[in-house]
């Protein structure tokens, strides 16, 4: 029966994360916005309370919580699981803050990706670990198929040699997912992710950026001179098999995180709503659900544009968490989902600091206003969602549509 | 009916006239006759006629209180996929749009008129029965303002002003059955479950700028024996068909109150009002002057909430209507732009052009999605105004991008009528200028 309501199950989860961001991110946000590169300590205590939940068997709030086991696959019927919990439990936490979010120990993209293509036994082995995730390089971004970083096979080792950038908590993670291509001349199928722990000789962090926003989360530049890394930490499988083409292992991430992201800019733009919707009432514009919005003040017509759009975001990732939760391909949802979110959330958060003037730092809505910005950018920008989507539409390969 | 004869505008009004002045004392089905004469005659502008004869709405033995459909039940799970009934209806409508509405929609457009025996062939599909209980001769047991909207949407995929007239019935009907006494129930609702469903429009529109729903130029007054209405509503659908109306206005200046009106009562006439688009649904202007209701003409009590649930669920269905034909409009664009080629390949292969059906289903999802919660809140008995809001929102403005781009993307082809671009492009911008006419 078609509801878009969230699953009412999922109500303590939200609570929670609604608690944490409310309780543990709201009072710490402008801190660490000025203090970039500081590591927020206090969220240590609070991720343990993260990893209680994603082993309470409820799908968990976190990264990991993107996993698609085969296990539960004899279930019938309509399911609410792990996708949509994560996304519900990073839309509670984002609206506190996105950059703390981000730098949530044991929940990065890595995870994420470990738990979507990592064999049972890897997933073992990794549990426990804060994973980031590098596969940009200076030379290339949204391309993904140009992996320059090589992983050469020697003896029960795999030597890598490269360079990343963008890592988001590359610095402070346990471990970091490396993209390096096995054969260069085999072009995407050749493309793997490796599992380095810190401390591996031969892997080292060059230095942290200064950005625009999200400046709670550290973002590295690392760098690879003859890492040796076990075989077994390869993820998925060894071969390069240009026929069915592995990168598509790789790609498949793509699918469990960017609703994830979606998420989290939907997390960012409903607080900016929530604070220009309550400043708009106490200057004396209400929003009004009834009567026309051109016969309403200009700020609140334009409020009702913004929230009409964050809506469309905010169902178009349910949508996309829920189809990955009921096994349907959701490649061309998720896309559309990030697409949406990403662009509405910069709109949003931007329109925010213009309809309110709060422009200074007295208000968290010019960080959420810089904060956006990345949202629209990674895990695929907003024109790479739009050539995946195009491409789904008009059944083109991207050497027809490029 | 015969085949149209040539005649010109005077001739059609005077013979109208003519037929209707005999026309109280025949029997129904001899009633068929002149009254579709009347709708071609109430198509050309600036002609006034009296509106459609009305059949005397014939009262059954009415039951000891108003029946009403009961909320839907809320399973608590986030769902997308319809029930077996809903893909069954769905695809039964989507079938009868594809057949009847689309081949039909052109010419439709061009005369003004939904064609001969399309309406009553999608009566008989039942889209009325649906939203009637059981206990008043349809077949439903609770809301149903999911089914409605998809039915909308999947009607709105042929044709949206055939869709319009379609649907324009069904909004009296789900009027009555929501907020109907037991005696308006009895009056009305036989005739919308018999075998000649009656048309019918709801009327809250008015030619104004800026116009607000909930503050109508109608002016209502109370007399010894009932209200008198005057004013003038805009853009009815199927005016000069319709038998029954609900019209709103403002009740002595304590805001706005909904009113059945026959079209027999003495100071209504109809005037075609001809409009950018939606010309299959025959929109016309509804005249007011000094009406005389009786005292059971009041709908609903008068009461605030009932009247903007009434502009609510007519929103609702606009926003639904403008999700199928933006559909329309992504499904056609498709294979045109892979087989249309520039410069050595399709134009598909060019980003300008693939992003831009890109934002299209991404738009186009978002509102279908955004309607649907709305609806689904809305028949399960929970707030819903601002989730209608936003659906309206998206529907005017995503709507009216998507009627755009379809154009864009054809070029010079998309605008001649060679191609329905064009008209889908006119008949989106109806959704943000139009309040009633439909209702989930």
């Amino acid at each position: 029966m078609i509801n878009l309501e969230v699953p009412k199950k999922a109500g303590a989860l939200i609570n929670q994360a609604y608690q944490a961001a409310a309780e543990v991110f709201r009072p710490i946000s402008r801190k660490y916005d000025r203090a970039e590169h500081t590591y927020p300590s206090e969220l240590d205590m609070f991720a343990a309370l993260l990893d209680g939940l994603n082993s309470s068997g409820e799908g968990g709030a976190g990264a990991a919580g993107v996993r698609r086991s085969g296990s539960d696959d004899s279930a019938k019927g309509n399911r609410n699981g792990a996708n949509l919990n994560v996304v519900l439990g990073t839309i509670e936490m984002c609206w506190g803050d996105v950059g703390l979010l981000l730098s949530m120990p044991r929940q990065g993209l890595g995870n994420a990706a470990i738990s979507s293509v990592a064999t049972d036994e890897q997933l073992e082995r990794f549990s426990g670990m804060w994973a980031a995730m590098a596969i940009t390089e200076p030379g290339f971004g949204s391309d993904s198929a140009a992996v320059s970083t090589t992983a050469r096979l020697d003896g029960d080792h795999y030597v890598l040699n490269g360079e990343k950038i963008f890592v988001t908590s590359g610095e402070r993670a346990d471990a970091v997912v490396v993209w390096a291509t096995l054969d260069k001349s085999k072009g995407r199928a050749a493309i793997k992710s490796f599992v380095v722990e810190k401390g591996t000789p031969g892997f080292e962090v060059v230095r942290t950026e200064h950005k625009l926003g999200i400046r709670a989360s550290d973002t590295a530049v690392l760098r690879f001179e003859n890492c040796r890394v076990p075989r077994e930490n390869l993820l998925g499988t060894p071969e390069i098999n240009t026929a069915t083409g592995g990168f598509a292992g790789v790609m498949q991430t793509f699918d469990n995180t960017r609703p994830l992201v979606a998420a989290m800019a939907i997390g960012v733009a409903r607080a900016a709503l929530d604070e220009t919707r309550s400043i708009l009432a106490s200057a004396g514009v209400p929003i009004d659900y009834d009567r026309p919005a051109n016969n309403q003040p200009a700020a609140a017509a334009e409020f009702l544009r913004l929230e009409a759009d964050y809506e469309s975001a905010y169902l178009l990732t349910l949508e996309s968490a829920w189809m990955a939760d009921n096994r349907q391909p959701n490649s061309l949802q998720a896309s559309m989902a990030k697409a949406k979110a990403g662009r509405s959330v910069v709109e949003i958060a931007l329109k925010c600091v213009e309809l309110t003037g709060a422009y200074s730092e007295e208000s968290l809505l010019e960080k959420w206003a810089r904060d956006a910005k990345i949202l629209d950018i990674f895990e695929g920008t907003q024109q790479i969602q739009q050539l995946i989507v195009a491409r789904r539409i008009l059944g083109k390969s991207s050497a027809e549509l490029k | 009916m015969a085949a149209p004869r040539k005649r010109d505008a005077m001739g059609w009004g005077l013979s109208a006239l003519t037929r209707l002045a005999g026309s109280k004392v025949v029997d129904r089905a001899g009633l068929r006759k002149p009254l579709e004469g009347l709708v071609t005659a109430g198509t050309r502008n600036g002609f006034r006629v009296a509106g459609a004869a009305t059949r005397s709405f014939k009262s059954v033995q009415k039951l000891g209180k108003p029946a009403r459909l009961t909320p839907a039940a809320d399973t608590g799970l986030f769902d997308l996929t319809p029930s077996e009934d809903q893909q069954l209806i769905v695809e039964t409508v989507t079938e009868f749009a594809a057949e009847q509405l689309r081949p039909a929609a052109a010419d439709a457009d061009a005369k003004l008129e939904a064609p001969e025996g399309l309406l009553s062939r999608a009566a008989e599909l039942g889209i009325s029965l649906v939203g009637i209980p059981e206990e008043l001769g349809g077949v439903g047991t609770e809301r149903s303002v999911v089914t409605n909207a998809l039915v909308a949407e999947a009607l709105a995929h042929g044709d949206l002003g055939l869709a319009v007239a379609v649907l324009a019935p069904s909004a009296v009907s789900t009027a009555l059955v929501s907020w109907g006494d037991e005696q308006q129930q009895a009056d009305y609702l036989p005739a919308f479950t018999g075998e000649h469903v009656p048309a019918a429009a709801l009327a809250l529109q008015e030619q104004k700028a800026l116009y607000d729903p909930f503050k109508p130029a109608t002016k209502a007054r109370r007399t010894p024996k009932g209200y008198q209405l005057d004013g003038v509503k805009a853009l009815v659908p199927r005016a000069t068909q319709a038998e029954l109306f609900i019209v709103s206005a403002d009740l002595e200046g304590r805001g706005p109150a909904l009113f059945l009106v026959e079209s027999s009562n003495a100071g209504v006439s109809i005037e075609a009002e001809p409009a950018m688009g939606l010309r299959g649904a025959a929109t016309g202007k509804l005249h007011l002057e000094h009406v005389n209701l009786p005292a059971g003409a009041l709908l609903g009590g008068g009461k605030a909430d009932v009247f903007a649930e009434v502009v609510r669920l007519s929103r609702l269905g606009w926003a639904a209507l403008a999700a199928g034909t933006a559909k329309a409009v992504l499904d056609y664009v498709v294979p045109y732009v892979n087989e249309r080629t520039a410069f050595g390949e399709p134009i598909s292969h060019r980003q300008a052009v693939a992003f831009s059906v890109a934002d299209i289903a991404i738009e186009l999802e978002g509102l279908r999605l955004v309607t649907l919660r709305a609806a689904a809140r809305a028949e399960q008995g929970k707030p819903y105004a601002r989730e209608v809001a936003l659906a309206r929102k998206l529907a005017v403005d995503k709507g009216m991008q998507i009627g755009s781009a379809g154009v864009q993307l054809l070029g010079g082809h998309g605008f001649v009528k060679e191609h329905p671009v064009e008209r889908w492009y006119r008949d989106l911008r109806a959704i943000g200028v139009m309040e009633g006419a439909v209702l989930l």
